[in-house]
C-alpha cells in the first residue's frame, strides 16, 4: 500500500469560494493509503510547495495527490517540487477540482460532494502508480514550413536567421500567397507586391532555406524533435537548373483558354504558365490536365521554342524524404464558396464580384490591367455597393459564425481607392458593424468616410437583382432609418468569409494536431499559448489559426519561429515514459495495435516466450518506447488486454472509475 | 463424402499432409463433432453431412503449431473465419491444406425438435448426395417427415453465398440458401424503447449459465488468456458483480469481437440455452456497414478491418454517440 499525502489547494477563493477545502481534506484523509492531508491558501506557491516537500520528508510520502486547477497548469510545478524532496514525480497526481468542480458549480455542498469523488479518484489511481523513468530523444536541427504564403516566409526567414536550416513547402507553382494576389495594403496602402516581393527574394537567396515549389506534404511519422517526412514533389514538367525564365514557351502555348487561378479565374492562362510576373520560382510549369501534349500526345510546341531545351514531358513525380525538428504549419485561407448566398446573384451575374476578385480587377497585372470596369461590358461603374459579412458572423449553417476580421478594413481601401482614382463613382457600404481595431485602423476608416464621402448604411441586404438594363437592384434595409433601400448599383462587392485552406484537415490528420469545428487549428492555450499546437513540435503561423491581417500575420509568424528555434537550440529532449507496453504472455500477435497506431511505434518480433514453462516462439507487439506518444489507442484496441499503458494503466483508469462510482 | 474421404487417404498417403481435421459420428445421429484423423483407417469414423455445422478454423490455431500439414475441411463460411484468422495471424497459411467442402445448409436439431418430432432415432435426408428437400426422421414414435429448409440453422437462411473465399481445392456442390433479411432481427431490436431493449436483454440472457460455449467456440475470440480467465484484469470479477452479471460478460465479448466477427453464428449454434448471441454480433455489422460502409469481415485476408483503419469519410464520433 501506498502513503500518499493529499493537498488540497483554495486557489484564493478559485476553489475555496464554492468547495468547502476543509471538508474534503477531512473526508480525504479517511481513504485507504492517504496518511496526509492538508489544504493552503496556495498550493502552487513557494511556500505550498515546500509544504508537499516536508510532507514527502516526515512522513515517507511514496505517494501525492494535489487537489487544485487543471494538470495543463500545474503538474509539473507538483511534480518538479515532489522530485527535489526525493519521490519520482510520476507519484504525483492532479485532482482538477477547480476546472472541473469549483468553476462549473455553484452549489457549495454539490462541488464538495464532486471534489471529494475527484480526490478519492486520483488517490486510487496513485495507489497503482509506479515511478517512471523518461528517456531522452534527439533533435534534427531543421524546420519544416508548410505553406509559403507572408505566414511562413516570415516563419522561414526568422527561423533561417537563427542558423538553422528551413524547408518550406508549397502546393502551388510560386510562393507568395494570398498576398501576392492584393492590389495594396491598409492601413498604409502601400503596393502589396512592392512589400512582398523583397521578402520572396531574401527566403528564395537564404542560403539556410530551401524551397519546394509546387509540392505537397504526403506523409509524416515520428515526433517532436524527429518528424519523418515525405514531400511529394510534383512533376513540373521543366527542368529548373535550365529552365531561364524568359516566357516564350507561355507565348507561344497554344492552349490559352485555362481559367487562370490566380486572377480568381477572370482571365485565363497558357497551359504552360508561371502563375505571376514575379513569380518565385520563376520557373513554369505544365498544367498536364490541360496540357494538349499531355491531351493528346500532339503539340510539343513549348518544348521546340526552349531555347534552353528545359521542357521535360517525361518528368516523374519525386518523393523527397527529409527529417525535420520541428513543422510549422503556415496553410493559410481561401474565401468560401458563394453556392448557398443565391440572393447576391454571385453565379448569375459577372458584375456581382468577390473583394478578391476585385482586388485583381484593381491591379495592373490582373485581368483589366487595373481599370476599374464592368466585367459583362467593359464599361467603368458610377455605382458601386459593397456588401459586408457575406457569410462571415452567421447563425445558419450556410456560413462562418466568426467575424473574418480583415473585410471591413480592405472594403474601407477598396472604397478609398475608388473614390480616389474615380471620384465621379459613388461607393455604398452595406455594414452590421464596422470593426476597426488595430493601430491607425479607425482613423483609416473615417478618412474613408469623411474625406472620400463613402456612404456607409447600417444594415443588410436582402437581395441583389439583375435588371434588364444591366444594372443591378440592391435591396437592403437602414436600420438607423427605419427603412426599405432600393439602391440601382453598376457593381457589387461582396465582403466574402475568408475560411481555412481546405486541405489543412489533411494536413492537420497527418500531423495529429488538433483542429476545431471551423477547420482552424487549434493552440494548446487561447491566451497563453497562441501560436503552438497541442501536438508538440507542430506551430501555427498565420490564418490556419484564425482570421488575421498581414501585420498580425507576420507577428505570430515570429513567434512561431521562436518557439520552433527554442526547440531546435535544444540537443536532447526529455521523453513522455508514459508509454505503451505489451505483456508479451498475452500478446495474440494480430496486428490489431499495430494497425491503429498513429505513431508506427509498434512492430512484431518473433520471440521466444516462456508461459508458465511452455517454451515457444511467438510473433509479439514490441513498442519503441522513442516513438510512442502515449495516446493509448492500442490499449482500447487490443482484444486480449496485452497492451498496457504505463501511468494510465487499464487497472488504473478502472480503479478511477469504481472509486467515482462508489 | 465418400469422394472427401477417398481425398483425404490420398493426401495421407502421398504425405502432403500429416493429419486430416473434419467431422466424425457422433453419439447420436445428428451430433457429429469435429476431429482429427491420423491415419486412413481412422477415416472410417470420417462423416460429413447436414448436421456438420461445426466451424473447423478456429482449430487451425492449434494445428498450425503441429509438425505437418492439417487439411482441413472448410464450408464456405468458414473461410471467412480463416481468413480473418490469416489477417490476425492466428494461423499459418502454410500449415493448412484447405478443401473446400460444399454446403446446401446446416440443420439444427432444436428446429426439428421444435416441430413437435420428438424421440428422434434416426435421420435420413441429411447426407449431401442428391438435392433432399425432405428430411425423414425416424423416431420411437414412427416415421415423421419435415422440409430440409424448414430445419435450417438460422444463419443459413442469411447464407453469406457459395463461394469459398480460401481453398486449396473443393470438393462437392455448394448452393446459396439465403431467403431472410439478415438485419430483420436487429432492426426489430433497434425500435425497442431503451426499457423495451432491456427487458428483452435480461430476459435472453438470464438464461445463460456461463458455460462459455459460445467464447470457446468463437473463432474471433482466439486469444491466449481471455480476460474473463486472467487474474490481470478485473474484467472476471466485474462480470460478476452486478445482479445481472452475465449481460457483462456477452457485451464486453461483442465489443471484443467487434469488426472481427464474420458472423458465422457458432456462438447462437451452440449456445445451450438458445440465446440469440448472434445478434450482439450482428448489430455491431450493421453500424459499421452504416458508419463505415460495408464490409465482411474475412472477405480477405489482407484489408485492414473498418475499426482499425482510419479515412476521412469516417463519421464523426458525436454521431456514433448520437445513434447508440
Amino acid at each position: 500500500m501506498q502513503r500518499i499525502g493529499v493537498f488540497v489547494c483554495h486557489c484564493g477563493s478559485n476553489i475555496a469560494a464554492t468547495v468547502d477545502v476543509k471538508k474534503v481534506v477531512e473526508i480525504i484523509a479517511k481513504e485507504p493509503g492517504v496518511v496526509h492531508a492538508e489544504d493552503y491558501q496556495y498550493m502552487c506557491s513557494e511556500a505550498g510547495q515546500s509544504r508537499i516537500q516536508e510532507a514527502i520528508r516526515e512522513k515517507n510520502l511514496t505517494g501525492v495527490v494535489v487537489c487544485s486547477c487543471s494538470p495543463r497548469m500545474h503538474e509539473a510545478t507538483f511534480r518538479k517540487a515532489a522530485e527535489k524532496a526525493g519521490l519520482n514525480p510520476y507519484m504525483v497526481e492532479i485532482a482538477n477540482i477547480r476546472e472541473h468542480c469549483s468553476w462549473i458549480h455553484k452549489d457549495m455542498q454539490e462541488a464538495t460532494e464532486k471534489a471529494v469523488i475527484l480526490a478519492r479518484a486520483a488517490v486510487a489511481k496513485v495507489n497503482l502508480n509506479a515511478p517512471l523513468q523518461p528517456g531522452e530523444s534527439r533533435v534534427t536541427k531543421r524546420a519544416l514550413i508548410i505553406g509559403g504564403g507572408i505566414a511562413g516566409i516570415q516563419t522561414a526567414l526568422d527561423i533561417a536567421d537563427a542558423g538553422y536550416e528551413v524547408d518550406i513547402v508549397e502546393k502551388t507553382p510560386s510562393i507568395g500567397g494570398r498576398m501576392s494576389q492584393l492590389d495594396k495594403t491598409f492601413p498604409t496602402l502601400d503596393c502589396s507586391a512592392c512589400i512582398l516581393t523583397p521578402k520572396m527574394v531574401e527566403a528564395a537567396a537564404h542560403e539556410k532555406i530551401n524551397i519546394y515549389t509546387y509540392s505537397e506534404v504526403e506523409k509524416v511519422s515520428g515526433f517532436v524533435g524527429d518528424f519523418n517526412v515525405d514531400i511529394r514533389k510534383k512533376a513540373r514538367s521543366v527542368n529548373m537548373d535550365k529552365c531561364t525564365g524568359c516566357g516564350v514557351c507561355q507565348e507561344k502555348c497554344p492552349s490559352k483558354k485555362i481559367p487562370n487561378e490566380f486572377n480568381r479565374g477572370l482571365n485565363n492562362r497558357s497551359a504552360i504558365y508561371t502563375p505571376f510576373a514575379q513569380a518565385i520560382p520563376n520557373v513554369p510549369v505544365i498544367d498536364r490536365e490541360h496540357c494538349l501534349k499531355f491531351k493528346t500526345g500532339k503539340c510539343g510546341v513549348c518544348s521546340k521554342v526552349c531555347q534552353a531545351g528545359a521542357i521535360d514531358y517525361d518528368q516523374q513525380d519525386e518523393i523527397v524524404t527529409q527529417k525535420y525538428g520541428a513543422i510549422v504549419v503556415a496553410t493559410g485561407f481561401d474565401t468560401i464558396k458563394l453556392d448557398k448566398y443565391d440572393e447576391y446573384a454571385y453565379s448569375q451575374n459577372k458584375d456581382v464580384i468577390t473583394s478578391l476578385e476585385l482586388e485583381r480587377i484593381m491591379n495592373a497585372a490582373g485581368p483589366t490591367k487595373g481599370h476599374l470596369e464592368r466585367l459583362s461590358d467593359g464599361k467603368a461603374p458610377k455605382e458601386i455597393v459593397f456588401i459586408q459579412c457575406v457569410g462571415s458572423r452567421c447563425s445558419d449553417d450556410r456560413g462562418k459564425p466568426y467575424c473574418s476580421k480583415i473585410c471591413c478594413m480592405y472594403t474601407a481601401k477598396h472604397a478609398m481607392l475608388i473614390r480616389d482614382k474615380y471620384p465621379d463613382t459613388n461607393v455604398t457600404v452595406f455594414y452590421i458593424d464596422v470593426r476597426t481595431p488595430g493601430k491607425n485602423f479607425d482613423e483609416f476608416y473615417r478618412r474613408a468616410v469623411e474625406q472620400y464621402n463613402v456612404n456607409y448604411i447600417k444594415g443588410q441586404v436582402g437581395k441583389v437583382i439583375p435588371q434588364p438594363d444591366g444594372t443591378l437592384l440592391v435591396q437592403g434595409s437602414d436600420l438607423l432609418d427605419n427603412k426599405q433601400i432600393f439602391k440601382k448599383a453598376d457593381m457589387v462587392v461582396l465582403a466574402t468569409a475568408i475560411e481555412p485552406n481546405p486541405d489543412v484537415r489533411k494536413i492537420a490528420t497527418m500531423l495529429t494536431a488538433s483542429i476545431d469545428t471551423n477547420n482552424f487549428l487549434t493552440e494548446a492555450h487561447a491566451k497563453l499559448r497562441p501560436v503552438e499546437s497541442p501536438t508538440a513540435g507542430i506551430f501555427l503561423s498565420g490564418v490556419c489559426q484564425g482570421p488575421k491581417d498581414i501585420p498580425e500575420t507576420v507577428a505570430q509568424a515570429g513567434a512561431a519561429a521562436v518557439k520552433a528555434i527554442g526547440l531546435l537550440a535544444k540537443d536532447k529532449l526529455t521523453t513522455n515514459p508514459c508509454t505503451a507496453k505489451s505483456d508479451e504472455l498475452l500478446c495474440n500477435g494480430c496486428s490489431t495495435c499495430a494497425n491503429v497506431c498513429p505513431y508506427g511505434a509498434i512492430s512484431y518480433e518473433e520471440k521466444q516466450v516462456n508461459d508458465h514453462g511452455i517454451r515457444e516462439t511467438r510473433r509479439v507487439a514490441v513498442v519503441n518506447t522513442a516513438l510512442c506518444q502515449g495516446c493509448g489507442a492500442c490499449t482500447v484496441a487490443c482484444p486480449s488486454g496485452a497492451m498496457d499503458l504505463q501511468g494510465f494503466s487499464n487497472r488504473q483508469i478502472i480503479a478511477e472509475v469504481d472509486a467515482i462510482c462508489r | 463424402m465418400q469422394e472427401l474421404i477417398k481425398r483425404a487417404k490420398e493426401l495421407l498417403a502421398d504425405g502432403t499432409v500429416a493429419r486430416v481435421l473434419g467431422w466424425k459420428a457422433g453419439d447420436l445421429a445428428f451430433n457429429p463433432e469435429p476431429a482429427y484423423f491420423e491415419t486412413p483407417e481412422s477415416l472410417e469414423d470420417f462423416v460429413y453431412d447436414g448436421f456438420c455445422g461445426a466451424n473447423l478454423s478456429k482449430y487451425m490455431i492449434e494445428a498450425s503449431r503441429l509438425e505437418g500439414k492439417t487439411m482441413v475441411c472448410l464450408k464456405p463460411c468458414d473461410t471467412y473465419s480463416f481468413n480473418q484468422l490469416l489477417k490476425e495471424h492466428r494461423v499459418d497459411r502454410e500449415k493448412a491444406y484447405i478443401v473446400g467442402v460444399g454446403c446446401k445448409g446446416k440443420l439444427d436439431i432444436e428446429k426439428i425438435r421444435k416441430m413437435g418430432i420428438k424421440g428422434i432415432r434416426g435421420i435420413s435426408g441429411a447426407e449431401l448426395a442428391g438435392d433432399a428437400e425432405t428430411l425423414t426422421v425416424d423416431t420411437v414414435y414412427g416415421e415423421k417427415t419435415c422440409a430440409y429448409k424448414d430445419a435450417m440453422l438460422e444463419r443459413c437462411h442469411v447464407c453469406k453465398g457459395k463461394e469459398h473465399k480460401i481453398y486449396d481445392e473443393l470438393i462437392g456442390e455448394s448452393k446459396d440458401t439465403k431467403d431472410a433479411d439478415r438485419f430483420a432481427e436487429v432492426e426489430r431490436i433497434e425500435a425497442m424503447s431503451p426499457e423495451e431493449k432491456f427487458a428483452f436483454w435480461q430476459s435472453e440472457l438470464s438464461k445463460c449459465i456461463r458455460c462459455n460455449a459460445c467464447r470457446n467456440v468463437c473463432p474471433a475470440c482466439s486469444c491466449r488468456k481471455c480476460v474473463f480467465d486472467s487474474n490481470k484484469f478485473d474484467s472476471a470479477q466485474k462480470a460478476n458483480v452486478d445482479s445481472f452479471e452475465e449481460k457483462m460478460f456477452h457485451v464486453i465479448r461483442a465489443f471484443h469481437v467487434a469488426g472481427r466477427c464474420t458472423d458465422c453464428g457458432e456462438c447462437s449454434r451452440v449456445c445451450p440455452q438458445g440465446i440469440p448471441l448472434h445478434l450482439f454480433n450482428r448489430k455491431f455489422i450493421k453500424d459499421i456497414d452504416e458508419f463505415y460502409g460495408e464490409y465482411q469481415a474475412g472477405e480477405d485476408a489482407e484489408s485492414k478491418g473498418p475499426l482499425t483503419s482510419f479515412t476521412f469519410d469516417d463519421v464523426e464520433p458525436g454521431i456514433v454517440a448520437e445513434r447508440g
